[in-house]
């Protein structure tokens, strides 16, 4: 049961039928002049366009560069990037489980910065570097963290793999030098229902080079 | 979700000009860790999205110790946690971005929407207003409310304020600079905050048609800060009571102090009760848990959540004993 219909009806209706028949008027005329500028913008690449307007809610054109390659589609402003990836690219190493910012299955690189890619609409991620973990060992050699991943068992039914691997990726291009603890605390953000965790601290302790991962014995 | 329309402009002039004057129409979006979920689940369905991600004079952090600290609304929780001048002058106000985990939300959630995230409330969340009304009747005080509100709990509201930054913000004495059509105005954040009283009105004072841009935080001169947090896990998650501090010091004796709990009711609840159990006072293990006491003097636990009473005492002492003690 969807929880939208578990609900009372009066829930929420205060704030929804607020927008009036002027301001309707007046966003429909933004709308054809918004899009316009998109289309002009895109041609000339990553700034969005001078003055933008609305754009969508129908389809607009979404310019997308994952691991390296361009990507023009036609997206409604509410995709998000992961449902972009998934469902219109078919790059799905990116995974869909709890879709609401707090799993971590779906992470992916925004300029080598984490994000959670369910909770980035694609028309914001229009102009940034996008990696996937496709685009992580994309020469077919694994990289060092997913080298630590299979020695330290890091993984188990594997599904919160590629996220985790993502997540740890781009944690270790910003803090090489990491102690358990912090990876315990900094890597909070993804969740491994089968409780891998201690096979990805001495994964990432290993990756980063130190000690404790060389050590590690699972 | 439902569908929307898109802009991102590029100054707060325009952004401002692209908003409402009635809630629920329109929505801001900064990193859009809390909007994008929460127009997943229905609680907002707003028919335009204005995103900041463009307003590139909102991305700032300016000042320092001397002259205090100005953070635009899009600096990010990662980039607060690496501000030199907020590790060295504001240490409570670190270890509160601290407490928001996992990498990927501090990358992307920034510190204007965390001060305007909406309650994570089950009841919110799940479609029944902030209130939680039923046939004008909160489902709160007999329902489900392990989490809710332990002050500030005499209704109409139970939700409890989510914000982590918020507490350490108000205890420093911050302000809040808003932009709306007729110019901008400043409120101080301890005013910021309100309990609603009717289902149609939001937790704080900003207008529909305006934008938080910046916090104000006055010049730390030397004062004692922290923020204790206690929490059910190490992950991404919300306190279950949290207290921040800021005292004056001379010597060992509090000139003056601040204490503000978080996550205990639905504002920042700032604690006179507290600041009085310390003014004048030498703050030793004993003074600290006096002052934890009086923090919690006067809750009003509900039928699931008497736990937090302990717990926001004691987040108080422990609050108070890591400023003095200066432990990271």
């Amino acid at each position: 049961m969807s929880r939208k219909k578990d609900r009372p009806q009066k829930a929420g209706s205060s704030e929804k039928s607020s927008l009036t028949r002027r301001d309707f008027l007046k966003g429909a005329g933004v709308t054809v002049s918004g899009s316009m500028l998109v289309g002009s913008t895109i041609a000339s690449a990553a700034s969005p366009g001078p003055e933008a307007g609305f754009v969508g809610p129908g389809p607009v054109p979404v310019t997308l560069r994952v691991n390296g390659k361009v990507h023009k589609l036609n997206l409604e402003p509410r995709v998000t990037l992961l449902d972009a990836l998934r469902d219109r690219l078919n790059i799905t190493g990116s995974k869909k489980v709890c879709d609401r910012a707090t799993c971590g299955a779906c992470t992916v690189m925004m300029d080598r910065k984490p994000v959670y890619a369910c909770t980035v609409l694609a028309i914001e991620a229009e102009g940034h570097n996008i990696t996937t973990i496709e685009g992580l060992a994309a020469d077919g050699k694994l990289t060092p963290v997913m080298e630590a991943f299979v020695k330290h068992d890091a993984q188990q039914c594997g599904f919160c793999t590629p996220g985790f691997v993502m997540a740890c990726t781009a944690y270790l291009e910003r803090d090489h030098n990491p102690t358990e603890e912090e990876i315990s605390k900094n890597l909070g953000g993804n969740i491994c229902r089968c409780g891998t965790y201690r096979g990805v601290r001495h994964a990432v302790l290993e990756a980063a080079g130190m000690k404790g991962g060389a050590n590690g014995n699972m | 979700m439902e569908a929307f329309e898109y802009a991102s402009p590029k100054s707060i002039q325009d952004a401002v000009r692209l908003l409402g004057s009635t809630w629920g129409g329109t929505e801001v979006m900064a990193g859009g860790t809390d909007l994008v979920s929460a127009m997943k689940d229905g609680v907002v369905t707003p028919k335009r999205v204005v995103s900041l991600k463009n307003v590139k004079e909102l991305q700032f952090a300016r000042g320092g110790a001397r002259e205090g600290l100005r953070l635009g609304a899009l600096l990010t929780i990662r980039e607060l946690l690496d501000l030199p001048q907020a590790k060295q002058e504001y240490p409570g106000l670190v270890q509160a971005a601290d407490g928001i985990r996992g990498e990927q939300m501090r990358h992307m959630g920034t510190v204007s929407g965390e001060l305007l995230q909406r309650p994570r409330d089950w009841y919110f969340r799940n479609g029944f207003g902030l209130l939680a009304e039923y046939d004008g009747k909160s489902l709160i005080p007999d329902g489900q409310n392990y989490y809710s509100a332990i002050l500030g709990n005499s209704g109409p509201a139970y939700f409890v304020s989510p914000s982590s930054l918020a507490p350490i913000l108000i205890a420093l004495d911050a302000k809040v600079t808003l932009h709306g059509p007729n110019g901008r105005r400043e409120v101080e954040l301890s005013k910021f905050y309100r309990t609603p009283q009717s289902e149609g009105e939001r937790e704080y004072v900003i207008n529909p048609d305006e934008i938080l841009t910046e916090i104000t935080v006055p010049a730390a001169r030397g004062m004692k800060t922290a923020t204790y947090e206690i929490r059910e896990k190490e992950g991404l998650d919300w306190p279950l009571a949290a207290a921040a501090v800021a005292l004056e010091m001379d010597g060992n004796t509090v000139k003056r102090s601040r204490v503000v709990l978080g996550h205990v009711a639905p504002v920042p609840w700032p604690s006179p009760e507290a600041e009085e159990a310390l003014n004048g006072k030498n703050l030793t293990e004993e003074t600290a848990d006096a002052a934890g006491k009086a923090a919690v003097s006067k809750a009003t636990p509900l039928s699931q959540n008497g736990y937090k009473v302990q717990l926001a005492r004691v987040a108080v002492k422990r609050a108070l004993m890591r400023a003095v003690k200066g432990e990271a």
